[in-house]
């Protein structure tokens, strides 16, 4: 087991590297550096251009500019192109915002997918069965600023839900309870959005796990005990399909940074999607390299605990 | 079932042969309403698209990029202002879907986006299709091969890996952004960052078709490694592709349109659903047809292919034939 994790580790090790190798050398290759964001500006003369490069060591050679990153980021030097600031405090302050949404979005997204779909894996063929298929594929075919807008027109016009930004312009002063109220709901619309898509995915994987599991024979068994269908559904055959899902925990990291650009910027969410967006715009190549790492580093933890969750869970699997 | 239809052949002594699996494919896809449905709204929107570059590239009544200030914003079904010069009127005699914020005939560029959103979807996934194909197959038949210190199979699966570890959007977002914006740029990126799904099933189906007697019988006659590889174990290696072909063509569409909200997307003058999806946001109140048309459009396309997606999977899928 121990060996199993460290070589584990250590190839994951390997493959971040080549990412951040992979990342750096796209980023800086592709046509379009941080010092010609102003061409027009007739007051940039050549030389500005030049001292500009050489502060951000754009005149280097590429190897060493992957080297003077790599260095500066685990030193915590690294500083944005746009304004000097250091780039993980100003990471980590986005990261924390964009947390709620995504705990939020995870367990709506946990708590109403199995249901669902153990329903329908149930009554296959049912109407109920048919007709969350249809809206679930519905759901995943909807370009989800479209959704955010209908839903965004209808929830303000009726409810009066407020759907912009994390908190009411002003409300700074008020108690802290009617601000912490404040903050919950502007995140009802933003996280619900953000997990319909997951619901429609995950509620399908559900069901169909669900069906394979209801069709074996151990399940047959269970019935021809006499045991009610209760039981045997939720006692005998969840647990068995419930096993894949362990890994899906790991997979759904990622989605913390790659899944919330879109709707970060319709909500006006101050969240690192944003940042990364903001960041791209302004060819702020620390940033855009430093959210693509984290990205990719969450990535590959995410694989990792999913590899080993599902290792602890089934003991059919072997750690070799 | 089809136990009792090969007793009932025999007592009749003539010996049907068994359908095909393309046809066996076919009549499960044909049993599926949902997938069928796909597959009609499909042909009809192929149709509509060969029609509609046909006439928005020759015919001037249905120029998307003619502008007509004075009948800008006009709702669906208007009739056409006397001021707009003959021959900038369009074709049909009226605003079937409205105009836009510059007059422009909403309908010829929902004609236009049909062709463009189509072909992105198509194209992006052909790139895809290709590369997936190419790795997978490589990875799957000369795995054992070894270059120095690491097999062919390693080498590719790792750089599968490494592709993979990349938050998909935020990496197309990427390099949408820092290269010169252009169509064919966008094919390409959402291509090059979603060929790893079907390189890794790919791969895994010819690690089992590798072993198998007609492979060994193929080798045993000196046919080339191309011929082998791609006449003889492709074809059975293509019903995942097939799907996830027909799947991976919605999400193009959906990303390019995600893409042209964030501005990234087709520039004008060219018209994609997207970017006149992302266009009529401004005008969500003042003139919604210009924001319900494209959207509707986008969700019926895409729900459609992701339909036949799924229906292709039920109706390949070997453990449901011969029903």
């Amino acid at each position: 087991m121990r060996a199993f994790l460290i070589r584990n580790f250590l190839q994951r090790l390997l493959l971040l590297f080549f990412v951040s190798v992979i990342a750096h050398a796209m980023v800086h290759i592709a046509p379009g550096e941080p010092s010609e964001v102003d061409p027009a500006n007739p007051r940039m003369k050549p030389e500005d251009i030049a001292k500009i490069r050489a502060a951000f060591h754009l005149d280097e050679p590429l190897h060493l500019q992957y080297v003077y990153w790599m260095r500066d980021l685990f030193t915590g030097e690294l500083k944005s192109f746009k304004d000097s600031q250091p780039v993980l405090p100003k990471i980590a302050g986005r990261f924390v915002n964009s947390l709620p949404i995504f705990i939020c979005a995870t367990l709506i997204v946990w708590t109403l997918a199995f249901p669902t779909g153990i329903h329908a894996a149930v009554r296959r063929g049912s109407f109920y069965d048919r007709g969350s298929t249809f809206v679930a594929y519905s759901l995943i075919s909807i370009p989800g600023f479209f959704l955010a807008y209908l839903v965004i027109l209808w929830v303000v016009q009726q409810f009066g839900i407020p759907v912009i930004g994390m908190r009411t312009f002003g409300a700074s002063e008020a108690q802290p309870w009617l601000r912490f109220m404040d903050r919950i709901w502007h995140l009802v619309i933003p996280s619900l959005m953000s997990a319909l898509v997951g619901i429609a995915v995950l509620s399908r994987y559900v069901r169909s796990q669900m069906v394979d599991v209801l069709q074996q024979e151990y399940v047959r068994t269970a019935r021809a005990k006499g045991l009610d269908n209760d039981t045997v559904i939720y006692r005998h055959a969840l647990r068995n399909a419930l096993l894949p899902f362990i890994t899906m925990f790991g997979l759904m990291l990622p989605a913390l940074i790659g899944g919330s650009v879109i709707f970060e910027q319709i909500f006006a969410w101050p969240g690192i999607g944003r940042l990364g967006y903001e960041a791209i715009l302004a060819r702020d190549f620390p940033l855009v390299l430093t959210i693509n790492f984290i990205a990719a580093v969450l990535t590959l933890a995410g694989t990792f605990l999913s590899d080993v969750m599902y290792a602890m869970a089934d003991p059919r699997i072997r750690l070799s | 079932m089809a136990y009792s239809a090969t007793t009932l052949d025999q007592t009749n002594s003539t010996i049907a042969p068994p359908d095909s699996p393309a046809r066996q494919a076919w009549r499960i896809l044909k049993q599926d309403r949902l997938a069928s449905a796909g597959l009609i709204i499909l042909a009809v929107l192929i149709l509509i698209a060969i029609a509609g570059k046909w006439l928005t590239d020759t015919q001037t009544g249905f120029d998307p990029a003619t502008v007509r200030l004075v009948d800008k914003l006009r709702p669906p079904m208007a009739s056409i202002s006397d001021l707009v010069p003959t021959e900038e009127r369009p074709a049909l005699g009226f605003y079937l879907l409205g105009t836009d914020d510059l007059g422009r005939d909403v309908f010829s560029r929902m004609l236009q986006g049909s062709v463009v959103s189509l072909t992105i979807g198509f194209v992006a996934v052909g790139i895809a299709t290709v590369l997936g194909i190419f790795f997978g197959a490589l990875a799957g038949y000369y795995g054992d091969k070894r270059l120095g210190f690491i097999s062919v199979d390693n080498l590719i699966m790792r750089f599968t890996d490494v592709m993979l570890c990349f938050p998909t959007f935020f990496l197309i977002l990427t390099a949408v952004a820092l290269l010169p914006p252009s169509i064919y740029n966008i094919m390409a990126i959402i291509g090059l960052t979603s060929w790893m799904g079907t390189a890794r099933f790919v791969r895994a189906e010819f690690l089992s078709l590798r072993e198998q007697d007609f492979v060994e019988a193929a080798r045993a006659l000196g046919l080339p490694a191309w011929r082998v590889l791609f006449i003889h174990m492709l074809p059975n290696a293509m019903a995942p592709v097939l799907v996830s072909a027909t799947i991976g063509v919605a999400s193009a569409i959906l990303t390019e349109s995600a893409l042209s909200f964030l501005g990234f997307g087709v520039q004008p003058p060219d018209a994609t659903w997207g970017n006149i999806l992302s266009d009529g946001k401004s005008y969500i109140f003042d003139a919604p047809w210009l924001f319900f048309f494209p959207g509707f459009a986008i969700v019926i396309v895409v729900l459609a292919f992701n339909l036949l997606g799924e229906g292709l999977r039920e109706a390949l899928n070997p453990k449901l034939r011969s029903r």
